[in-house]
Formats: structure tokens, sequence, C-alpha cells
């Protein structure tokens, strides 16, 4: 029995299927708690499986073969095999950081939520649990028809949450996040169809034994025309860009931030938005080399337009949330900018960055959220002199707020600097760091300027009895700002692991394979073909 | 060049580093709190003097820290023009240690913890700049600097030190993110690397263009605001709220001075003097420092409040220093050099005595410090050595960098330069000489005295002490209230109870001591500047 097992999970360097293990016990935990009734044990279920996940994680990481572009921890199970729909999961040095990134902040959100929770804990617990499954399964997903299973399930517990503990225009925004969604993804799928015929057809002539597969390791094998790379590159585009997301389809973001509960900003700003950056570095430029570098002056524009828009509508936001909402827009759109340098320094930059921006902007927002909790606003003029009366918030909000403008010693530096390092290589792309450099001046403005209204100045009557941070949601800050000065000081623990796999999406550029040459990604481990 | 790998580059910027968690810790305990300020002064000032002898024989310490990020590194080098930098720097924090501890106590100033421990971490980085083998380990240290003053600008927590604080930071980081940055990047992308080369990391001019090369100049020299070339200088009269003892060190000596150093750095070992020349870079340089002297000499001529005079002197002063390297001849190179140490040690001495005067009568003007020379001896005799140290008096230290100066115009077969340092030193001797006329032969005006003193606004001084030239009327320190007199608390010092009875004005030792000793040094310094001298030689070679 056990050496079937075995079979079915396709051993990996650990000898243990650690991923399915790391995606499907959020759920489990879920469909438990929903038979218990004493809210305590449901919190204390909930935080240790969020809690063992997120160490599940560091485990992989640790294990993490680094200097490799090979896909790790793979297990392979055929599902319904005659459409070429198998269970493939693992990850590489890319996704590897947003696994990571995503059950640290799912631990950090149920641990915000012990309290403050107005109705229905239970409820509100397992739509964040199942919200971490489908999250962590987007990002372990080989199979491209995986991908998209939990790409589209994911919507459902973050409507929810948006819908029932959201605020005054809830219904509205809710309904706006999964319209614009679902309109990407439709058009995503159609990319994803026209994908899977292409290895059809490159399968039939070659008389390979697999003739139908969504295998992202077999998808990669078929060669494909430039006209219909730039066909499929928009497919695509449309349904990472409005995940982003990226100008002109950002108008969801604000709505659905202000409206959502702060464990919805937090993984929708902190993890949500990734997805879409991360699908453009996992499928548009491996698949479509091609069209990646026909397009990229396109993306680039666009990701300079989303800097400095983002920035300037941040400047004039009188909610803190609508202000963090708009600096995502202006941070994603240096994600975009280095995706798309296609040199390892920018793709790796914006590797780290994406897990920076996850980092600092549910800081950001889990201050507001204590500052939610106690004053029940976030109206910025509400504020003003609060660093005398609750400074280790202060403290706090500074650290992260250093992070999320880029300075030195912390990770959003990092970050930036490698971004900016990939633009100039290239002669080309040169002009884009001025849009790109007057925007960070701005992000350095607009969080400076709101921490100066919330934090310093003279305090006003009302505010005089706020309490400072209690140890719980010290621990929630503290494991947030460990990670900003570890990537802050010492990057390179991080920009390892993503260096093997950055270097093969960045090989593809330059190397297009012809009908003959193999792969370059190889599995690691045994590989149970179907 | 010998490179010795040695653990004491990093010692130096650890020290303070330590010292400030110390003080941190300490908070409860004023006495002890103060022997770590002062200790760590004495330790680091130690630690950088035992490696003068290898520098000044033609070595250079590394400490190699780690990679960063994949083809850059950290790491720390010290070389001649780094060690001179860092000798001034620590040597001055022990003195300076001493007369905050002094100023401090005698204006009973708030959250002196702080005010310490943020001192002790802008030392660090102060040093770390210095020692910097490449441009993102500077870069890195130079923003840390920047963060860590902001507290002590704003010190006093007032509406006009909040303001000056605010525009402190958004002229130096608005500058840093955006041209240095910028001008970071495009080293990085023309040169491929970002270590400081005697000579210059631009070894060809292949795949760029002698423009490009010139924007990037204009990005540093602009990036680095904390040099203070006009038009971005404005940050600096405004930093002057702060108390006396951080005007002193960090606006006299650590933060100004890690701008022109990174400036110099720029000329000397990113461009090199050999492009400097070709790009016609020089002439650009000295045209801006020449405009910033004069101007900030003419500015400072028209300031009645003593601080924002000794502000502007500095703003001019600071030119020199980039005036000195621009020239791009042997003598000019070693007399921007040293310059930064009698800079330095005049400048510091003026901030010491201003803040000596403060803490003793609370006055701030000019205009009410008739005869107080007579008063206060010591202090003044101190100011006046450091005005003769600023005009370039033999036998003051400032007199050997001007001469160097003055030899490197020649050199440079550039007259208008010289012209512009000659009429320059006669604006510096207007400026300051009616101050110590003043104040030993001027008469004693008792009736202002009693108006001025603390938290009494008088009427009628408001004009000709503006504070900043431009519209920023919210921090404009004028009403006679003076940068000091706005805390929450009035001081309710020895100074203060003096400021009503005129005949017994004492000079408080702790701030005394460290003033005299300091103008002693920029005497001694002129007359034996070999040290700076030889470290000078050793950049140019």
């Amino acid at each position: 029995m056990l050496a079937t097992l075995g079979e079915m999970f396709a051993m990996n360097q650990i000898g243990f299927p650690i991923l399915t293990f790391i995606v499907f016990l959020p759920v489990l935990t879920a469909i438990l708690i929903a038979f218990l009734k004493e809210e305590t044990e449901i919190r204390i279920f909930a935080a240790s499986t969020t809690l063992i996940t997120f160490l599940l994680s560091v485990l992989v990481f640790v294990f993490f073969q680094r200097g490799t572009d090979q896909i790790q921890f793979t297990e392979n199970l055929d599902w319904i095999a005659p459409i070429g729909v198998s269970y493939h999961v693992g990850v590489d040095g890319i996704s590897l950081m947003l696994v990571l990134l995503t059950t640290l902040l799912s631990f950090l959100v149920v641990l915000f939520s012990w309290n403050g929770i107005a109705h229905s804990l239970k409820q509100y617990l397992i739509c964040l649990l199942v919200l971490e499954t489908t999250m962590l399964g987007v990002f372990v997903a080989i199979n491209v028809f995986l991908f998209f299973l939990f790409w589209e399930i994911m919507l459902i517990p973050m409507y929810f949450l948006i819908k029932i503990w959201g605020g005054e225009r809830r219904d509205y925004a809710s309904l706006k996040f999964v319209l614009y969604t679902l309109l990407g993804s439709a058009l995503m799928l159609i990319g994803f169809v026209i994908l899977y015929l292409n290895y059809h057809e490159f399968a039939m002539a070659h008389g390979l034994p697999k003739t139908y597969s969504f295998d992202l390791l077999d998808l990669l094998k078929a060669p494909m025309q430039d006209e219909k790379q730039v066909i499929v590159f928009l497919l695509l585009f449309f349904g990472f860009a409005f995940k982003v997301p990226m100008f002109p389809f950002h108008t969801w973001l604000p709505d659905a931030h202000v409206e959502a509960p702060t464990a919805g900003s937090v993984l929708l700003a902190g993890v949500l938005l990734k997805m879409g950056t991360y699908g453009f570095v996992r499928f548009s430029l491996p698949l479509l080399p091609v069209a990646s570098q026909l397009l990229a002056p396109f993306m680039l524009v666009l990701a300079v337009i989303g800097i400095v828009y983002g920035a300037i509508l941040a400047l004039a936001q009188d909610d803190m949330k609508k202000l963090i909402a708009y600096s995502s827009i202006s941070h994603l759109g240096f994600v975009i900018l280095g995706i798309f340098t296609l040199n390892t320094m920018g793709v790796s930059g914006s590797i780290i960055q994406m897990f920076n921006h996850g980092i600092s902007t549910a800081g950001l927002f889990f201050v507001v959220g204590f500052l939610y909790n106690r004053c029940h606003t976030k109206a910025i003029a509400r504020f003003g002199g609060l660093s005398k009366q609750v400074p280790i918030m202060a403290g706090f909000y500074l650290l992260i707020s250093l992070s999320s403008l880029a300075f030195p010693g912390t990770n959003g530096f990092v970050g930036e600097i490698m971004i900016l390092f990939g633009a100039g290589q290239d002669q080309d792309q040169v002009r884009y760091l001025i849009p790109a450099i007057f925007g960070v001046l701005l992000g350095a403005a607009y969080l400076f300027w709101l921490y100066q209204r919330v934090m310093l100045g003279e305090i006003t009557e009302e505010n005089r009895s706020l309490i400072d941070l209690d140890r719980r949601e010290i621990g929630v800050c503290v494991g947030l700002a460990v990670m900003i000065l570890w990537m802050g000081v010492y990057p390179m623990t991080f920009v390892k692991v993503t260096e093997g796999s950055v270097k093969y999406v960045v090989s593809r550029m330059t190397t297009i394979p012809s009908q003959e040459s193999a792969p370059l990604l190889v599995e690691k481990g045994r590989k149970t073909t179907g | 060049m010998v490179d010795v790998i040695a653990l004491t580059p990093l010692l130096v910027i650890l020290i303070p580093l330590c010292a400030g968690l110390l003080i941190y810790l300490s908070d409860q305990r004023p006495n002890l709190r103060e022997t770590w300020s002062v200790a760590a002064g004495i330790l680091q000032f130690l630690a950088v003097i035992s490696m003068a002898p290898t520098v000044l024989s033609g070595q250079t310490i590394s400490y190699p820290l780690y990679t960063f990020l994949p083809g850059l590194n950290l790491a720390l080098r010290v070389d001649s023009l780094g060690l001179s930098f860092a000798t001034i720097a620590s040597f001055l924090w022990i003195l300076t240690s001493f007369y905050s501890i002094g100023y401090m106590r005698g204006t009973h100033e708030h959250r002196q913890t702080r005010y310490f421990v943020c001192f002790a971490l802008a030392i660090s980085a102060t040093l770390g700049v210095a020692f910097s083998v490449n441009l993102l380990t500077l870069y890195i240290f130079y923003e840390l600097l920047s963060l860590v003053t902001v507290p002590l600008v704003g010190h006093k927590e007032t509406a006009e030190s909040s303001a000056g604080a605010k525009k402190y930071l958004l002229y130096l980081a608005g500058a840093s993110k955006t041209a240095l940055l910028a001008a970071i990047v495009l080293t990085y992308s023309i040169a491929g690397t970002l270590d400081f080369t005697p000579g210059g990391l631009f070894t060809e001019l292949a795949g760029t263009t002698p423009k490009m090369l010139t924007i990037v100049y204009i990005l540093f020299i602009f990036g680095f605001a904390k040099a203070a070339l006009m038009p971005l200088h404005a940050w600096l009269p405004a930093a002057m709220v702060a108390p006396t003892p951080v005007s002193a060190l960090l606006h006299a000596v650590a933060v100004v001075k890690v701008g022109v150093f990174s400036v110099l750095r720029v000329i000397f070992h990113v461009f090199g003097v050999d492009l400097m020349g070709q790009l016609g870079l020089g002439e650009i340089t000295l045209f801006l420092a020449s405009y910033t002297i004069l101007m900030a000499s003419i500015y400072a001529l028209t300031r009645d409040n003593l601080k924002a005079r000794l502000a502007y002197s500095t703003v001019s002063q600071l030119s020199y220093i980039i005036l000195g390297g621009a020239l791009l001849t042997p003598s000019g190179m070693i007399g921007g050099i040293t310059h930064i140490a009698s800079h330095a040690f005049s400048k510091i001495t003026l901030f010491f005595s201003a803040g000596s005067i403060y803490v003793a009568t609370h006055k701030t003007k000019i205009s009410e410090m008739g005869g107080i020379g007579r008063q206060m001896p010591w202090t003044m005799a101190a100011f006046t050595i450091g005005t003769f140290g600023m005009i370039g008096v033999p036998p003051v230290s400032g007199f050997v960098s001007k001469w160097y100066l003055a030899i490197g115009s020649i050199e440079a077969q550039n007259i208008p330069t010289l012209i512009v340092l000659l009429s320059s030193t006669l604006l510096n001797a207007a400026y300051f000489l009616p101050i110590v006329y003043k104040a030993f032969w001027g008469c004693d005006g008792h009736g202002e005295q009693t108006a001025t003193a603390v938290g009494v606004p008088t009427v009628g001084h408001g004009g000709p002490d503006s504070f900043i030239p431009t519209t920023t009327a919210d921090i404009v320190m004028s009403n006679g209230s003076g940068p000091f007199t706005g805390g929450g608390a009035p001081p309710q010092s020895l100074g203060a109870a003096a400021a009503h009875d005129p005949e017994d004005v004492r000079e408080a030792p702790f701030v005394v001591v460290p003033l005299v000793i300091t103008a002693i040094c920029s005497v001694l310094l002129g007359l034996f500047p070999q040290y700076f001298l030889e470290l000078a030689k050793g950049v140019i070679q």
C-alpha cells in the first residue's frame, strides 16, 4: 500500500507529499471547524492550522535546492487522463516565494482576526482557510487546468469575505470584484485552450504518446507561430492584467479594498494581486517568448503609467485604505516593469518585489485595521499625533512605511533597486527610468505624508484614550518586521532561491526552442507518466 | 596599491551602534548614559587613528561584508580620503559628546535619551559613508544618516522645528530618491560596476555618449543635496532649529561633510580627474560652486540670527571644498580635502560658541551681543579664532587650505576662481569681524537683554532676522523668539536666571572646555597640517 502511495505522489526530496499537505490542510480544518461550536476552539484550530502550513512551507524553503531551474517537490497524479488533466503540483524558485508569502500572511491574518469580527466568526474563518487553500493551489499548480480551477474557486471565499463582512458598499464592491475578475479569466481560458490545442497538433505531428496535455512542462515543448503567440499573449494578458491590476483595469481595486474587512484587504493586496504578476512570469514569458519580446514596450508603458498614476491618486486620498489601494497599483507597476525588462536582474527584482509588496502592504493594512478596530474609522483627518499615545504602533508603522517606500535597509529597497538596475541594463529601456523614479519620489511623498498626518502633530481629544498594541498584535507586527529587515539586510537568502528559475525564464527569451530541442525544464525525481 | 584585510573598519562603525543600544538601555540613569557616549567616542577615535600608519604608508584597509545582490557587494575600505574624514568626525564626536552633556542639561532639554541614541547612530552612518567601498554601500549609509538625523533636527517638537525637520527630509530624501538613485542606476548600467576606483570607474566611453555622462554627473552633484550646493541649500538654514550641538556636529561636520565628501568621491573615484577634464565637468562645477560661495556669503551678511549667519557661512564654505576638487589640479584638490578638516574645526568652534552664549544668556541675535565678550571671555576668544579660521588668517588652519586653493586656481590658470576666492575672503571678514568687534568693544545693551529673556518675544526685531529667504513664513524664526524659545517648558536653567542679571553671566564649564579645545585644535592644525596634507596627497596619487 505504501509503495503505491509513494508511486502516486512521486516522491520528492523529503519523501513526503508535502505540497499536497500544505495546500489541503487549511480546507480540511475548515471542514472540521464547521462542526465546532466553541469560538475559542475554532480560533485555536484555525490559528494552529495556518501556523503548521507556514512552518511546513518554511521546511520546503529550507530543503529547496538552490541554483537550479527544476521544479521540485513534485507530485504527479493522473486525474482526467484522456483530456490531459493531472494533479501535478510542484514549486520552483518563483512560486516558492509566493507560497511562503501566502502561508505567512494567512497565519498573521488569522492571528489578527482573533478579536474584532462582529458576527459569524466561524464562517469567517472558514472563508479564510478555504481562501488559503485556493491561493496556495494557484501557486503550486503545474497543470494549467488545475491552475485555472484554483484561480476560479478562489473568487468564492473572497466574494463572501467582502460581501458578508465588508463595509457599507460591500454589495457593489464584491460584485464588481467578481465580475471584473471573471471577465478577465474567461479570456484567459481561451488563451489556455489555444495553448492546449497547439500542444495537441505538435504531439500528433511528432507522434508523442501523450496527445492531449494541460501540463505546463508539456506545453513548453510545443513551439508556436509568432502571430498566434501574440494572440494568446493578449488573451492571457486580460486575465492577468485584471488581477494585478494594471492600468487601465484597476478600477475594481479601490472599491474592493475599501469595503473588504482588514483580513480581506491583507490577502487581496498581499497575495491575490500577485497571482496576476505570477501569471505573467509563469505562463506568458516562458510559453510566449516572442510575443513577450514584441509586446514588452507596450507592457512597460502600461507599467510606468500605473506607477505614476497610482502614486498621484494615492496622494489625493483622504481614506487610509484607499490611499494604500492606489499605492498598490503603483507598486505593482514596478513589478510589471521588472518582469518586462526581460533580464535576470529585472525579473528576480520583480519576484522579490512581489514578496516585498505582500509584506509591506499587508503591514499597512494591518495598521489601518488596528486603528479601525479602535476608532471605527479610516478617515485620515480623524487622526493625528498618535505617536505619543501609541508608541509601539507608531514604531512598527514607521518601519512598514519605510519598507513600502523602499528605504535602504528594508526589503522594499532591494526589490526596487533590482528592478531599476534591470531597467537600466537595456539602452532602450533607460527612458522608463524617468517616470519610474518619479514614482519612487511620489511613493516617498504619500507614505511620509500619511505617516505625518496620522502619527505626528497634535493629538485630538477623542484619540487620547487609544490603547497601544497588545501582545497578539505585536506578534503580527514582529512577523512582518523580521521579514522586512531580513530581506533588507541580507537579501541573498531570497535572491538565491529565485535565481535558477529566473535564469530559465530569461533564457527562453534568447533561445526559442526549435522543433527538436528538448525542454530545459526538467522535473526532479521520478516522474509518473500517464 | 596594497590592500590589508582587517576588522577595524567594521569595529569603527559598530562601536557607536552598540553605544546607541547601551544609551537606550540606560534611559533612567543619565550619568551612565553619558558615559557610554564619551567612552564610545574615545574608543572609536582610537580605532580610527590606529589605521593611520597603514593608510599613510600608501595601503588601504578593507573589510568585505557580504554579497548584497548578485554582482554587488557591501564592503568597507579605508583609504586616504575616507580616513581624513573619519578622523575629523570621530575626534569631534568626543568633544561634541562632552558639549552635548553640558548643553542638554544646561537647557533642560526633553527626551535626551532619544537625542543621544540618534547622535550615536548618526556617527555610525557618517563613518559608514567615509569607509564605503562602492556607491551602493555609500547610498545605504547616506540614507540611514538622513533618517536618524530627522529626530535630531525636529528635537524640540514645536511647530517650527517640525517644519524644519520636514524641509530637511523633503530636500535630502527628495534629492537622493530621485537624482542620486537615478545617477547610481545609470552608472551601473553604463559601467557595470559601482566600485570606487582611483582614476574613475568609467574606464572607457564605450557604449555611451559624453552627453549621457554629463547628465549622470549633474544628477550626482545635485543628488548629494547634503553638500548644499545652490539651489538645494535651503534645508540647511531651516535645520538650524535643532539644538546647537546638533547643528555643530551634524550641520557643520557630519551631515554636510558627508555631502561634500560624497561629491569628492564622485569627482575622484567615479569620474576621475581625466574624464572630468575631458568632459569639461570641472568648469560646470566651478561655476556652481563659485555662485554658491558668493551668494551664500551675501545671504550671511543679511542675517542677524547668529546661527543663521553661521548656516549660510557653512553653505558658502562647503562649496570651497567642492571647488577645490573641481579645480582638478593637485594643489586645488589638496586644498579641497584639507578644507574639510579646517572648516570642521573652525565651524564647530563657532557653533559651540553660539551655543555657549545661548546657554549662558539665551541670546540668539547678533544685534544683542554687544559687550558679550567681556562677560564670556573664553567663549568669545574661541569664537574669534574660529572666525580667523573662516577668513583664513594665519596661523589658523583655514589659511593652509585657502592657500592651497589659491595655488590650485593659479595652477589651473583659472583667474575667475581666484577672484572668487579672494572676494569671498573679504565677504567672510565682512560678516564675521563685526560680531567680534561688537562682542569686545560694543556697548552691552542691558535693556534689550531683559526684553529678550526667554519666552518674551520682542516686537520689531522681526525684519532682519528672517531665517530663510524663501516664503516659508511658518518656519521663519522672527519676532525675536529665536529657535530656542518655542519649547514647551521655558528652561529654568542658570542661563535663564542669569539673563535677568547681566553681571552674573557664567560660562558653563562643560560647554566652554570643548570649544576651547576645538579652537586650540584649529590653530594647531594650522601650525601642523602635515597629517591631513599627507592624507590628501595620498588621495591624488
